[in-house]
């Protein structure tokens, strides 16, 4: 949390140069912008160059940033158990989303994708298994999204949901 | 024919048995909860795990838009349900990193003490659940019983037994009751013996090492590219403990040590919690020592009640902040915060992001159970019969409330 603007940031960013942003330091990490076609490229730099050696990935999520464009973004967490810092990736995505897998990269990565997809509709391009995780298969609609009432559609089963508005 | 030679003749090929899909749960008892395995099974050989989870999904981040960040915190306990106090603080650290504040002294041993009886209560129903999945029901009866002291505690110390809702943003919700110290080295003093027991009953016993020893390994480099953390990560030999590696808290002024285990099987996993629990008694122990008089609540009315309510019948001023605080919530200057701290299941990360306004635009649960289960699908070596995958499942200690969310 003290080293708001650690050194590995000028090697990402000498690198890499003007394929990614900087989004400066944030309260808890540094933080990095990147367009989904540099995404996996810049995972793979992050992971295997031994002076960062990114080799945990902490956390993956979708967010809704409705009414903004673009849209959506998916948020990388990253750790280095080796190093000990930690490192966000932003990477911002438009309608409809869609951005690279990196379960390749990070197996763990496999269910936060599906997590993303189930709730935000962010389709990930690679994905050995790309279904819904928490939803059922015939679910329609994307939960999470801000679009999407708290309470769900009106139908059989949930009496108390809002009417859809098409029909 | 003995029922080895047929096992033996269906793993070398030589006897070909109809594949069968099996389903382990939803209703389970050994799948700790509604988690569905989809077992493909030829014979006794399980050839693919695919876990199907959501049956407990309650949309907790859905919901947590909605809601203002005090009224989060019931959410949050409801995740990992056998320790909630840990839930709660990993929130309460990401909102307090938001809002700037410093929570005063006496707050945090509190909190950290209260983390740990957490730690213990979590760890306490999986080393007795464990032995209880491959078959041991005794092991399970005893921690229990020592589960239920923590539990009367807990209810001490919080009004509730389960969901506490006991660490808020700012400090704690009340301060320590008369005589819960005391109650609580009674407590740290049994526990340590009572440890004892356990590891002669289970840890000594052939059936319980037959079905746990190198079974389910996972190799460290898997592991942290499955995703694993906590106990799981450390009994797989990797030594990374969040509670030293980035403190958070008091963490970097007490004495403790990280356990770790180079097998990375079943038993490794097992014993790790064992260990563990005898350092969080270390934890408590020396909180309580050095645990200051003070504030337990950080001293701004527009973020916590006032601790003397007689104010509320002089003061214009207070009954004001009361109010605006019970009705609309406290706002949270905008920003994004990623708070990770060491839970009971490993990593457990609140991912913030505010908008300025009372209520969260985004909160993100890294679930460590999540992450966890997902080793079921991943590279485990010497997973090969069902009984195996039950062990598996029972060591990785998921709690369905936590993966579902």
């Amino acid at each position: 949390m003290s080293d708001l603007r650690p050194a590995f940031c000028d090697q990402i960013l000498h690198h890499f140069g003007d394929r990614v942003d900087d989004g400066g330091a944030g309260i808890d990490m540094h933080n990095i912008e990147v367009a989904p076609e540099h995404l996996k490229e810049l995972c793979g730099f992050l992971k295997e160059s031994p002076e960062l050696s990114f080799d945990f990935l902490s956390d993956l999520c979708g967010v809704d940033f409705l009414p903004d464009s673009p849209r959506f973004a998916v948020v990388y967490h990253l750790y280095s158990v080796a190093h000990q810092h930690r490192l966000r990736l932003k990477c911002r995505l438009g309608d409809p989303p869609h951005v690279p897998s990196i379960t390749d990269i990070w197996t763990t990565a496999n269910w936060h994708e599906r997590e993303a997809f189930d709730m935000y509709g962010i389709v990930f391009d690679g994905h050995p298994n790309l279904k819904r995780i928490y939803m059922w298969d015939e679910f329609e609609g994307y939960p999470m999204r801000k679009d999407y009432p708290v309470r769900g559609y009106k139908d059989a089963y949930n009496p108390f949901g809002e009417e859809r508005g098409d029909q | 024919m003995t029922s080895v030679t047929v096992l033996q003749e269906a793993e070398n090929k030589s006897r070909v048995t109809q594949e069968v899909l099996l389903n382990l749960g939803p209703q389970h008892p050994s799948t700790h909860g509604v988690l569905q395995l989809v077992l493909q099974l030829n014979g006794e050989i399980v050839e693919r795990t695919e876990p199907h989870i959501g049956y407990l999904h309650r949309g907790t981040e859905k919901l947590a838009e909605t809601f203002t960040y005090t009224q989060i915190f019931p959410l949050t306990d409801r995740l990992d349900y056998v320790c909630p106090p840990s839930n709660n603080l990993g929130f309460a650290l990401a909102v307090e990193r938001l809002l700037g504040i410093d929570v005063p002294e006496r707050a945090l041993y509190i909190r950290v003490m209260m983390v740990e009886l957490a730690r213990i209560s979590g760890h306490l129903l999986i080393v007795g659940a464990l032995p209880m999945d491959l078959g041991a029901m005794t092991a399970l009866l005893y921690t229990m019983r020592e589960r239920e002291m923590l539990m009367d505690l807990m209810e001490m110390i919080t009004g509730a037994r389960m969901h506490t809702s006991y660490i808020r943003v700012g400090g704690v919700r009340e301060d320590l009751p008369e005589g819960a110290a005391e109650r609580i080295r009674e407590f740290c003093e049994i526990l340590p013996k009572r440890l004892k027991d356990y590891e002669r009953l289970v840890a000594g016993n052939r059936v319980f090492l037959n079905r746990t020893k190198n079974i389910g390994v996972i190799a460290p480099k898997d592991a942290i590219d499955l995703g694993l953390s906590g106990p799981n990560l450390r009994a797989s030999g990797v030594d990374w403990d969040m509670r030293r590696d980035s403190p958070y808290e008091i963490y970097d002024r007490l004495d403790f040590n990280v356990i770790t285990h180079d097998d990375g099987d079943c038993y490794a996993r097992w014993i790790c919690r064992v260990h563990e629990m005898r350092e969080s008694v270390r934890i408590i122990e020396q909180c309580l020592d050095h645990m200051p008089q003070g504030d337990f609540q950080v001293a701004l009315p527009t973020i916590a009640f006032p601790v003397d309510k007689g104010l509320l019948e002089t003061s214009m001023e207070t009954h004001i902040h009361h109010f605006e605080l019970s009705a609309y919530g406290f706002k949270v200057p905008k920003g994004e915060v990623y708070a990770a701290i060491e839970a009971p299941k490993g990593e457990l990360g609140y991912y913030v992001i505010s908008d300025g306004s009372q209520k969260p635009f985004r909160m993100r649960v890294r679930a460590p159970s999540f992450v966890n289960l997902q080793a079921l699908e991943g590279k485990v070596g010497n997973m090969k019969y069902l009984a195996d995958v039950i062990a598996m499942l029972g060591s990785l200690d998921p709690v369905i409330a936590e993966v579902d969310k």
